[in-house]
């Protein structure tokens, strides 16, 4: 099990004669007798086994691991619904043209160099950022009271606000909807804070439990803090009504909680970056406090640069200051400062209003070929007539339709049919087009009248 | 009535706006003030000065002889050639394979026979910090109770990384201030108090700050006695090529410790030896007894890495696994990175040359032993501040110089801030 030592050639004995020589020499210049037992071993001798020995190998990641698994399959008619990546109708991966063309630009300027950002990233995006997420006309923006980071996409924006609350915030609870996106429990725990959770999906309506939701969020202890979906909610879809968003707005102010959104899909859900943007602007327009994460990784595609932003929206510009340069202080013993080639592009397209113009109609395009195979979905269901009432299919918004199908039910749907989607019945409208449409119906079909 | 509905409309945005938001303070008003970063805030002061002699002596960012960043020719190719592909989707959680396979092989050696059997648990990090980071996590979970011994001094950040991981820090000798060399019996010294098992933070080649390296004769004893004690050696590794120009050199403190059968950890950054500094490309490796455990080791780091960022960054990766994977390009990138080593080797004779020919009555050969990016003066913090304060030179208070900053046109020009100011010492 151990490997042969190489030693060197000719002066081998020699040189390690020498070594233990002088090693010996530290030994006994300042030692007891009994260190000249441990002197006279071989240097390979007292070789331990790994420090790490004790390791399982951990779990696949549910999520990224379902796409390992559809790589494995050899069927030419499997279908990957699982991880959140955009497909287009011919199930190929996107590359937008104003990303293409702003590259582009970026490989033939010459006068770019790839020096250390500073640790909250590039200046510009950071400011864009804040502008399109809570509007260019913001009062909370105007005022200097909001301070951006540069992130890695949401998931790096979550861990370091998780941080910074951790270290600075007296409030050690993050509430978090139940279900949610898988990852958020690990990030926030590894954060340093305890997650709860609050009741959000209703399985029999397949929709809001906004009673539950109300009810949760009106017993957590005062100053606890809040994580919203600002829109397109993931896994299940549903997001609340506006209506709805003022009540869950005005019982957070009441009470003193802290919103921390997570907005992985501004322009995806509805095709529009206003209108989705609506919840997080109405909590602003309060005066109140909270937290943004970011991500571009699905609406500029961008996926795999991972870009993304936090922003803190504080009472003051002097707090907003301070605030930033704790953010800092999280940032660099993570992983010093972000990287800078998703953050230009980004920069480079909102800036620009042709850019900006031609990105919300690719974006557009892209939220109506989603929009249109929810509606193909459904229509395919009805057809069949396979029972239940499927309309949650093209109530729910956004990549991702929590189907209210079981385990088993989508353990036979991959076993049978080829689909790969995450065990709590999600899947990834993005991965359908109109050719797969009616394979996947087939399946659902299948899963739902088969004998239990 | 347009008026009124509109006025009252106001009012109500103005009390709805108010309500549950009037009577509650800021959450975060308590929050001190962040000191700046010793190193990067350096950068800052010196860029908000307006002198026109000024020089940056801080950061470690390598600049021409004309003290502009440099984009290497092969980096430049690889962006041709990746611009515009498919290529923005996620990577794994553990990265790019490939420029995972490249960085192993640049470290464990081309034929390692570590990489045929398999037995490395590798991930992409993000760049040096972000491997170091990723390790001090996975140390801190699977040795809860360890401690991490780091040479004084170290960089900086290194503290910073261990503790907010949960680690604490010991420290053990390492700089000499009297000969501006290595303690090396006080290293070893150290090294053998340690408890049996300790986990030891070293500098694979160019020493950061002091720029101080043991010899290899050194490596040697270092690496027997580490071995008697059973500690576990982590390697921090952002100079290799940088140090002397020749990659395979500056990994020789690594191949001993191979050779002598250390399990090592390994934290290997890109961001200097390929000048890809923002892009933040990196790679944490942990060599394991086998194959086996060298599978459940990256899975374990990836448990890690995905409540951190998910998955990392692609366009560097691309740009490291495109020049290492070819041929041609690598061959340029290693010509590319000599130039880079030889010009500071240079700057290192020149200042030093400089300060005898001015008749400084303090020894400098400390200037040509010490090898990398960093120098380590011998200034006092009073003496680097009279250095900003009436010459615009700007440098960490700790003393150090990062040669890089220096160029033809100013080496004279630092030499004599550094003989004013020293002279009287």
């Amino acid at each position: 099990m151990r490997p042969p030592v190489i030693f060197q050639t000719t002066p081998s004995s020699s040189s390690s004669d020498r070594r233990l020589n002088t090693l010996a020499k530290h030994f006994l210049e300042t030692d007891s007798d009994n260190n000249r037992n441990v002197m006279s071993a071989a240097p390979t001798a007292s070789h331990g086994d790994s420090v790490f020995a004790h390791l399982v190998r951990a779990p696949e990641d549910p999520i990224l691991g379902v796409t390992l698994a559809y790589n494995k399959d050899p069927s030419p008619v499997k279908l990957n619904l699982g991880v959140g990546a955009y497909r287009t109708e011919e199930g190929k991966p996107l590359v937008l043209n104003v990303v293409r063309r702003v590259e582009q630009q970026l490989v033939n300027d010459l006068a770019r160099n790839k020096e250390y950002l500073p640790i909250t990233g590039v200046a510009e995006f950071n400011k864009l950022s804040a502008q399109l997420i809570f509007g260019a006309d913001s009062p909370a923006i105007r005022e200097g009271r909001v301070t951006t980071v540069q992130c890695l996409s949401g998931t790096g924006s979550l861990r370091v606000g998780g941080e910074f609350l951790a270290k600075h915030y007296h409030q050690r609870t993050i509430y978090l909807p139940q279900p949610t996106w898988g990852n958020h429990p690990k990030v926030f725990t590894l954060a340093g804070l305890t997650v709860k959770t609050y009741r959000y999906y209703a399985p029999a309506t397949r929709g809001l439990d906004f009673q539950g939701l109300i009810e949760d969020l009106g017993a957590a202890p005062s100053g606890s803090v809040v994580l919203l979906h600002a829109c397109a909610h993931n896994p299940t879809g549903v997001d609340p009504t506006p209506e709805q968003w003022e009540e869950i707005r005005k019982l957070i102010r009441s009470k003193a909680l802290l919103p921390f959104f997570d907005s992985a899909y501004q322009g995806f859900a509805s095709g529009s970056l206003d209108k989705d943007a609506q919840p997080v602007r109405s909590f602003v327009a309060d005066g109140g406090e909270l937290l943004m994460a970011q991500s571009y990784a699905k609406n500029m595609g961008l996926y795999g640069e991972r870009v993304g932003a936090l922003s803190i929206v504080c009472k003051s510009a002097d707090v907003a200051s301070k605030v930033e340069s704790q953010l800092k202080l999280v940032i660099r013993p993570m992983y010093s400062s972000p990287p800078i080639h998703g953050a230009t592009i980004v920069a480079a397209v909102l800036k620009d209003s042709n850019l900006f113009n031609e990105w919300t109609i690719e974006l557009k395009g892209m939220a109506d070929r989603i929009i249109s195979m929810r509606q193909q979905l459904f229509d395919a269901l009805r057809a069949r007539g396979t029972p239940g009432d499927w309309s949650h299919i093209i109530k729910q918004i956004g990549m991702f339709t929590f189907t209210g199908l079981n385990s088993e039910q989508v353990s036979f749907m991959t076993k049978e049919y080829h689909i790969y989607m995450t065990s709590d019945g999600r899947i990834s409208m993005a991965g359908l087009s109109a050719k797969t449409v009616p394979h996947l119906a087939d399946a659902i079909h299948a899963a739902v009248t088969k004998a239990v | 009535m347009a008026i009124r509905n509109s006025l009252s409309g106001q009012l109500l945005r103005r009390s709805s706006a108010v309500s549950g938001a009037r009577f509650i303070s800021s959450w975060f008003r308590s929050i001190e003030p962040a000191p700046k970063d010793p190193i990067l805030g350096v950068t800052e002061a010196f860029l908000a000065d307006q002198s026109p002699n000024k020089v940056n002596v801080g950061v470690g960012a390598y600049r021409d002889d004309n003290g502009k960043p440099v984009v290497l020719e092969c980096v430049r190719e690889a962006e041709r050639r990746i611009a515009g592909s498919q290529f923005m989707e996620y990577l794994p959680i553990g990265g790019s394979v490939k420029m995972v396979e490249e960085s192993l092989k640049l470290a464990y050696g081309e034929n390692s026979e570590f990489i045929k059997d398999k037995r490395i648990g590798a991930v992409q990090a993000l760049s040096g910090t972000g491997a170091c980071r990723i390790f001090a996590a996975f140390q801190h979970r699977f040795h809860p109770t360890s401690q991490i011994y780091i040479p004084v001094p170290t960089w900086a950040n290194h503290h910073n990384i261990w503790r907010d991981a949960g680690v604490p820090m010991k420290t053990f000798r390492y700089y000499h201030p009297e000969s501006r060399g290595l303690d090396f019996s006080g290293l070893m010294e150290d090294i053998k108090n340690a408890p049996d098992g300790s986990f030891f933070l070293l500098h694979a080649c160019a020493h950061n700050p002091t720029g101080v390296d043991p010899s290899e004769e050194q490596w040697r004893e270092i690496s027997s006695l580490i071995k008697v004690k059973g500690h576990f050696p982590f390697f921090d590794m952002a100079y290799q090529g940088f140090a002397s120009g020749d990659p395979e050199r500056d990994a020789k403190a690594i191949r001993i410790f191979l050779e002598d059968g250390h399990l090592i950890g390994l934290a290997q950054s890109y961001a200097k030896n390929m000048g890809l500094y923002g892009q933040r490309v990196g790679c944490l490796s942990v060599l394991c007894e086998d194959e086996k455990q060298a599978v459940a080791v990256k899975s374990q780091l990836q448990l890690l890495a995905r409540p951190m960022y998910s998955n990392p960054p692609v366009h560097g990766a691309l740009i490291v696994s495109t020049v290492l994977g070819d041929p041609e390009l690598k061959n340029l990138w290693l010509k590319e990175v000599k130039v880079m080593a030889d010009r500071i080797i240079g700057m290192r004779a020149t200042l030093r040359e400089n300060l005898e020919k001015l008749g400084s009555p303090l020894p400098w050969q400390h200037i040509t032993n010490q090898i990398g990016m960093f120098c380590y003066s011998g200034l006092t913090p009073e003496q680097v501040d009279r250095m900003t304060n009436e010459f615009h030179i700007y440098m960490t208070r700790n003393g150090r110089i990062s040669m890089a900053g220096l160029n033809t046109g100013n080496v004279g020009y630092v030499a004599n801030a550094i003989h004013e100011i020293t002279k009287s010492a």
